[in-house]
């Protein structure tokens, strides 16, 4: 039994906020109530949170962990740990592995090494089509019942129509959600920043925004044909959040998420040819940051997901054109967003459902988002104030590729339970699997 | 250019003293060899291309003939180009006459260190080869850190290493010739 | 200055100490000993990871005729092609430690790249993908100057039309940052494919601190009209796969520049092309060869543009001034 005492819970589930303590038994929560009313039995295992906040485990539905095939980048041991350092309880990992998870038997493989790794639980995305190569449909009842929780070709986006309607009735069959990268390759192609004044000026050739957006219209018109569930990864633009609210108002199943950083930077980062900028979306405008955000406060965006995307030295210290996209997230995205909530621009509340209840309702993850009793003990538990660097001591991940490197952190995790088991206990691992 | 009369400059050698020098050295050149065939003058910039140009003038007076006159600039021959704070514009070099066979008198307005005019000797012998190099200036003020020699002086003017000489010419934008020493605060008080 | 990886970023007084520097260079071209020692015992390193004679030959000649000890590292043949990555060829010439080093590199912002890692060298950028040509604007103008010598103004207060890719060349980007700061007004002409929306704001030319004028024309008789310069730029036949222009008898047929459409809307203007020419294509053969072509003038000026900036760096670099572009 692990007694939870002293912080403030936010269950958005409930939308209940204010001094409860939570009383945990196995792997289930027994009771939540009001500060002091749980009666404590002698052998309880008391954890003082001291005015930290008590929230659902909070869960990154878009990570890549790199194993199998990119291990120098990643492991699923050192991701899951780091998620767990990071403040979540859960990571769903998608399917670009080397082999690409298109089959059961790597399905498996992942979810042993997640099983294994002392972090956040791991749930694999399987392939939309083998191989990612866009072409034929992956086995989609073999991964599901491997452990697939939803498919994902992320990485690339799909470019054949058909294949997109294929995968969206099947997706309607299995109820689970299509999770698109939504990039017309055609209109990208040697792409490496924004397509805007900015990548005229720097010489640098675009990915306009009506890659994604054009792609976000004809999937919205493929999920109202098909009635099938449409999630659309790391949402950039303005127009895209517009289209997506259109679609929602029209009823149809569609939900989005965005990363933090498509929420705080914009393509001014890459201004001088600054690699550890350079993704996929790119980094956008100004407005499109507005527009995002206030996506993510009236429930258009349903989600925030780092997109988590490690990457050795090798290929970040380059020629911009040749390297390699993205950043990694776990272990910076709540400390960021929480600046979005200092700054007012968005409420706790809204901040912890859409990192836990959000994620945990579009993956069908049973046991995550909820603080009630009888449901999943997957907490987590943080203090918004606590100062950190974030550098390369810190940092668990193998990789350090982060525009944010060696700059002080507001907000950490600090303590992380995973199934009634605490796995992060003062901001560090704890228990089996944690050493080297 | 600024003002002459501050406080802390001291005139050497006024308009009067300066043109009687041009005229006594322009004698002294006419007088070492009266063969002018080959004779052409070349001076520094900037200030002893003023110089050089008003000793062409005087050889005319004189003998009544148009003596070439050619200009250098040192810049690109400078030993302490790294040294210098200044982005440096460069103001060309021209040479317009054969430099092989021909007599040289290099001009200058100051002789120092010597470097400039090595430097200058260094222009000149690439783009031709002289007969003979003479020199010509305003004022030597001593501390030579080359073995060089002027043929021709205005006047001598010993001085402290530190101190600074400026030489103001009306062709380049001063109220009157002058040679003007600067000293510092301590000196000016005393 | 202590790199110059652009034009963008340089001040007007940086851009004619330049350019002023470059028509004193061009005398010592005309000696018999064309040698000055200015850069003896500096050390060049010409790095051109893209193939190129005449560009490489010129930036050689001038380290040449300045003294300066020049060293010539192609791409092919060299480690590059064994697969080492641009960072592991920054460390190698890091520790080499040369006084320049001249770059030519097919990805943007490969210059820029070098500079940070070797804190002790000035950077030349030799053209960086479609990013800028420095030293081609520069010769490009000095070419203007000469020929506008005996204009008031000098090359101030001219229009000037750029024909054709401007998208893709790095050429007409480092010109159109000359001109602007010149205080010029600047005419893009070609088909909507190669001249984007964002061009205005991409320069500045709509902000107040825009000394110049820049307009786009798809309209390629509107485009010249009046012009005292006409820039031709090479159409990129490789693009043919991205679908740029439908056909190149489509483009030449109303792009291409000829006699008799200079005669008849710019009578008295001068051609310019920073080659190689695609004949017959994007400017005729008569154009090229005729009294208005300053084609041949622009190569002999590279070579005098590359000593003043090769000087200007070299000697400039141990004061510590900040990087420009």
């Amino acid at each position: 039994m692990i007694l939870i005492k002293g912080g403030l819970l936010i269950d958005p589930a409930n939308n209940r906020m204010g001094a409860f303590d939570v009383l945990c038994e196995g792997t289930l929560i027994k009771e939540v109530a009001e500060r002091g009313r749980i009666s404590v039995p002698k052998e309880a295992q008391v954890v003082d949170v001291a005015g930290g906040w008590v929230v659902p485990g909070l869960v990154d539905m878009h990570v890549h962990l790199r194993e199998p095939g990119f291990e120098w980048k990643e492991t699923i041991k050192s991701g899951a740990q780091a998620a767990a350092l990071g403040g979540f309880a859960a990571v769903c990992c998608m399917a670009n592995t080397q082999p690409v998870n298109d089959c059961a038997e790597i399905t498996r493989f992942i979810l042993a090494k997640g099983a294994e790794a002392g972090g956040a639980a791991v749930y694999p995305l399987g392939a939309v089509t083998r191989g990612l190569k866009g072409k034929e449909l992956a086995p989609f009842l073999e991964l599901r019942q491997a452990g697939c929780v939803a498919f994902s070709d992320d990485g690339r986006g799909i470019t054949d129509a058909l294949i997109m309607r294929r995968a969206l009735e099947w997706c309607r069959m299995l109820d689970v959600p299509l999770c698109c990268h939504e990039e017309d390759e055609s209109l990208t192609q040697g792409g490496s920043m924004n397509e805007s004044e900015l990548s005229l000026k720097l010489g640098l050739r675009g990915l306009p925004a009506m890659a994604e957006e054009a792609m976000i219209a004809r999937d919205i018109e493929l999920a109202r044909a098909t009635c099938g569930r449409v999630h659309f990864c790391h949402v950039s633009t303005a127009r895209s959040v517009e289209l997506i609210r259109r679609a929602k108002q029209d009823g149809l199943k569609v939900t989005a998420e965005v990363t933090p950083h498509h929420l705080l930077l914009t393509e001014d980062r890459v201004a001088d040819y600054d690699t550890y900028a350079k993704m996929n979306p790119p980094l956008r405008k100004e407005k499109d940051c507005a527009a995002l955000i206030a996506g993510l406060r009236d429930g258009t965006i349903d989600a925030i997901a780092s997109d988590h995307a490690p990457h050795e030295n090798d290929v970040k210290e380059i020629e911009f054109e040749k390297a390699a996209f993205g950043l990694i997230g776990l272990e910076t995205s709540l400390p960021l967003m929480l600046n979005l909530v200092r700054e007012e621009k968005l409420s706790s509340m809204r901040l912890i459902e859409a990192m836990s209840l959000g994620p945990a309702r579009i993956m069908g993850l049973s046991g995550y988002g909820k603080l009630s009793k009888g449901e999943a003990a997957n907490i987590t538990v943080i203090h918004p104030q606590a100062e950190w660097i974030f550098d390369r001591l810190s940092n668990r991940s193998l990789s350090f590729n982060s525009p944010w490197l060696g700059e002080k952190m507001t907000g950490r995790a600090l303590l992380v339970m995973v199934r009634g088991r605490i796995v992060v206990q003062e901001g560090k691992l704890v228990g089996n699997g944690v050493s080297d | 250019m600024p003002k002459a009369n501050q406080k802390n400059w001291k005139l050497v050698l006024d308009g009067e003293v300066i043109a009687r020098s041009i005229s006594r050295i322009t004698y002294e050149i006419l007088e070492k060899d009266r063969d002018l065939s080959r004779l052409a003058v070349v001076g520094i910039r900037t200030a002893g291309e003023v110089l050089g140009r008003r000793i062409c003038d005087r050889i005319a007076e004189i003998e009544n003939v148009r003596i070439p006159f050619g200009v250098i600039d040192i810049t690109l021959y400078r030993d302490d180009l790294s040294m210098s704070r200044a982005q440096p514009t460069l103001k060309g070099t021209e040479l317009p006459f054969a430099v092989t066979g021909a007599r040289i008198v290099l001009v200058d307005d100051v002789l120092f260190t010597g470097r400039t005019i090595r430097a200058a000797l260094d222009a000149i012998i690439d783009f031709g080869r002289p007969a003979r190099v003479e020199l010509a200036v305003l004022v030597d003020r001593g501390h030579r850190e080359l073995p060089i020699r002027a043929d021709y002086v205005g006047k001598n003017l010993p001085s402290e290493k530190h101190q600074a000489l400026r030489v103001r010419l009306k062709e380049l934008g001063a109220d009157e010739d002058g040679v003007y020493l600067v000293q510092s605060a301590k000196e000016v008080n005393k | 200055m202590k790199h110059l990886l652009g034009i963008e970023g340089l001040s007007r007084d940086e851009f004619y100490l330049l350019l002023d520097n470059s028509r004193e260079m061009v005398e010592i071209s005309r000696r018999d000993i064309k040698k000055v020692p200015a850069l003896r015992g500096k050390t060049v390193i010409n790095m051109f990871f893209e193939a190129s004679t005449r560009t490489r030959s010129s930036f050689e000649i001038a380290g040449k005729r300045l003294s300066a000890d020049v060293v010539n590292v192609s791409a092919t043949g060299s480690s590059v092609t064994k697969g080492e990555t641009l960072l592991d060829t920054a460390r190698t010439l890091s520790a080499m430690a040369p006084d320049v080093l001249v770059v030519r590199h097919s990805a943007s912002g490969a210059p820029a790249f070098l500079a940070r890692y070797l804190p002790d060298t000035a950077v030349v950028n030799a053209g960086d993908g479609l990013h800028e040509h420095p030293t081609q604007a520069l010769l490009d103008c000095l070419t203007l100057s000469e020929h506008f010598s005996a204009r008031s103004q000098g090359i101030e207060g001219l229009r000037l039309a750029i024909v054709g890719d401007v998208l893709h060349s790095r050429v007409a980007r480092s010109n159109i940052w000359a001109h602007l700061l010149l205080g010029n007004e600047v005419r893009l002409v070609g088909p909507p494919t190669f001249l984007p929306p964002e061009l205005k704001e991409a320069f500045g030319a709509d902000s107040s601190q825009c000394r110049g004028r820049l307009e786009v024309y798809y309209d390629l008789k509107s485009g010249i009209a009046g012009a005292d310069v006409v820039m031709c730029l090479r159409l990129q036949l490789e693009r043919q796969s991205q679908h740029f222009v439908p056909s190149l008898e489509e483009y030449s047929r109303e792009y291409g520049v000829s006699e008799k459409l200079l005669a008849r809307y710019a009578p008295n203007c001068v051609v310019l092309h920073p080659g190689p020419v695609n004949r017959g294509i994007e400017v005729s053969s008569e154009v090229l060869d005729g009294p208005r072509s300053l084609v041949s003038k622009q190569v002999s000026n590279g070579v005098a543009v590359r000593m003043a900036v090769l000087f200007l760096l070299a000697t400039g670099k141990d004061t510590g001034e900040t990087t420009i572009a």
